[in-house]
């Protein structure tokens, strides 16, 4: 068992390290592009922002996109610790409990009817995908409402499986429906796209990105109980139904806000949980920053990689993160065989 | 001549009717409009219904597809699905001799040839393609002179705006047609091939996109501000895909010359997404936007 000096001494390592990893991503990402633009102008204040083109490539077109690439894949990687952690399954992510496909429900919807409206500055599809991954939610948060104590979390594991195929039949319903043109810009949706022009809908996203966070602090300690097992962690003292709910409306909130913003990049949520316990053990008092921040980096290099690899037209990110995600996780899984 | 004969000789093989019989026959091309002559016409995509009509072999078809709105008398016939989701079992039990399709569908025209029903595929690419569309459908269906007189009348028609912006400096355009409603998030836009791009060179403008070799570009912020249009213009199908909301999402570049000097322009009808032969009215709308002074 180790010490708790350990554990402190352990948290500092992995933040440092994970921390100037995303600190330089951070900084290198906005400077590269599928343009070229004077950084000497970037930042000459002399010119009016209005007329500064490489101003507006930085700040308008290449900021944002960062930032969302940070809030998107922190998002998916927190939520995908916890629904793997609370189901005790390797194989959970945010689609798990149909979040992600209610989220992809609510922008379909929006898509096919045409609606049009704003709030906040944020445009309709994060809005009505946000709605849809709050909706999908509140199923799954009645459904272990209804749950007697005691079941194993299958029970939820499989409700959410219903619940995702459900909501995704529907969206397929809808897709059918559909003309060609709203199909394609659905299916457009689905790939991802983090270029979101502007800081409202970022600003938007860190509202239920925040509450998220808040929820994910009071988590570690017990989510290492809880994945030792409900009773053995009861016997510990832990409120488990109430974890659970913290647990739940955390990681669906985290989602919710992470799709509406750049998509369903849903591999994130699965890949960086496990290459960050391959690396720094199984301590979600680790584990949960390692994984906000790694997921953080990676979307934004495999971002940056999107927007520049086949210059001057982008690839979509999804395609990027599993390209590069899927052969670095198995690097990760065999390297020590 | 020799792609006429060559449709045709394509054709008569999907009727079954041998190869060698249709290599002897694409040899003399002017004794075919007789054998070729379609009488009961399924046409599923838009522009084909649209060509049919204007060639004057609209009281031939029986069938349309889903989406096909143009011309009004058009829109009285029974439709049997579009691109992805035609409706066979109903085109097999109308009887057709002729099933105008887009190339794409090929599990449709699998099923058309098993059931020996002539079919003829279209895909559609640039401007040029149109009139020559029109004038081997014409052949095909058996009314090649008038095909013939609306291709040649087209041909003019572009001819004539062209002559009119000749002399005009060519703005800088960006064709977009589509991106996420108030947002200038997945921007479409057309590349430098198909028909919205010769259009664009058409109507005197220089397409910014015309160094990318594809149809439609999907486009991000950083391109249009790197791309500096000094004109974008929207394209949409009908008024009701648009809002003066969605316009006003572009003033967030502002730095591009289009967005500054208020020369984002909003397009709409039908005749900018169905390249039929309604593209020359399309096309000069389209001048008049890029040159108001010459189209007063």
């Amino acid at each position: 068992m180790p010490g708790r000096s350990d554990v402190r001494r352990r948290l500092a390592v992995t933040l440092a390290g994970f921390g100037a990893l995303t600190f330089a991503v951070c900084l290198l990402a906005p400077l590269v592009g599928s343009t070229s633009i004077h950084f000497s102008r970037v930042f000459d204040r002399s010119i009016p922002f209005a007329d500064n083109v490489d101003a507006q490539v930085f700040f308008v077109a290449r900021l944002p996109r960062v930032v969302a690439a940070a809030v998107v894949g922190a998002g998916l990687a927190l939520s995908g610790v916890v629904f793997q952690a609370l189901l005790r399954n390797p194989l959970a992510s945010p689609d798990t409990l149909g979040v992600a496909a209610g989220a992809s429900l609510g922008a379909m919807l929006a898509l096919t009817a045409h609606a049009d409206f704003t709030l906040l500055g944020v445009s309709v599809v994060p809005l009505t995908s946000f709605a849809g991954s709050v909706g999908s939610l509140a199923i799954v948060f009645a459904l272990s409402l209804a749950r007697r104590r005691g079941t194993s979390s299958t029970v939820l594991l499989l409700g959410g499986i219903a619940i995702a195929a459900l909501l995704n039949a529907a969206g397929r319903f809808i897709q059918y429906l559909a003309d060609v043109t709203e199909t394609f810009r659905t299916v457009q949706w689905l790939m991802g796209s983090l270029d979101v022009g502007s800081y409202a809908p970022i600003l938007a996203s860190l509202v239920p990105f925040g509450i998220a966070c808040i929820g994910f602090v009071t988590l570690p300690r017990v989510l290492d109980l809880i994945s030792l097992g409900e009773e053995a962690a009861e016997a510990r003292g832990v409120d488990v139904v109430r974890t659970e709910r913290i647990a739940l409306v955390s990681a669906s909130l985290s989602t919710g806000a992470a799709v509406s913003l750049g998509g369903p990049v849903l591999f994130i949520g699965i890949i960086v949980p496990h290459m960050v316990r391959l690396i720094v053990g199984a301590d979600h008092r680790l584990v949960l920053p390692a994984s906000a921040l790694f997921g953080a980096s990676f979307l934004i290099v495999c971002d940056l990689i999107a927007r520049t690899i086949i210059a001057p037209v982008e690839m979509p990110v999804g395609i990027i993160t599993a390209i590069i995600g899927g052969p670095f996780f198995l690097w990760l899984l065999f390297r020590g065989r | 001549m020799a792609a006429i004969s060559r449709t045709i000789s394509k054709g008569l093989k999907a009727q079954g009717s041998g190869l060698i019989l249709a290599a002897a026959l694409s040899l003399l091309p002017f004794a075919l409009p007789v054998h070729a002559q379609a009488r009961r016409i399924i046409s599923i995509i838009p522009s084909t219904t649209e060509m049919l009509f204007a060639m004057g072999a609209g009281d031939r078809v029986i069938a349309i597809g889903s989406y096909d709105n143009y011309p009004p008398e058009a829109r009285k016939l029974p439709r049997v699905g579009a691109l992805i989701d035609p409706n066979v079992e109903q085109i097999l039990q109308m009887r057709p001799d002729l099933v105008v399709l887009y190339g794409t569908q090929t599990e449709l025209k699998r099923r058309l040839d098993r059931a020996n029903i002539p079919n003829y595929s279209y895909a559609h690419s640039g401007l040029a393609d149109i009139t020559q569309t029109i004038r081997s459908l014409g052949t095909r269906v058996g009314v090649a002179a008038s095909a013939e007189a609306l291709a040649a009348r087209l041909e003019r028609q572009l001819a004539d705006i062209r002559a009119r912006v000749a002399k005009r400096p060519r703005p800088k355009a960006l064709l977009v047609f589509g991106r996420e409603p108030g947002s200038l998030r997945n921007i479409d836009a057309s590349g430098g091939v198909g028909f919205l791009h010769d259009m664009l060179e058409t109507a005197g403008g220089t397409d910014v996109l015309g160094d990318i070799r594809r149809q439609s570009v999907a486009m991000t912020t950083e391109m249009v501000l790197a791309r500096a249009p000094d004109v974008i213009v929207e394209l949409r199908y009908s008024k009701d895909d648009i809002n003066n909301a969605d316009m006003s999402a572009w003033n967030r570049l502002a730095a591009v010359p289009a967005v500054r000097n208020h020369r984002v322009i909003l397009l709409t009808g039908e005749e900018f997404v169905v390249p039929g032969p309604r593209v020359a009215q399309a096309t000069e709308r389209l001048a008049a936007a890029l040159h108001p002074e010459v189209f007063k």
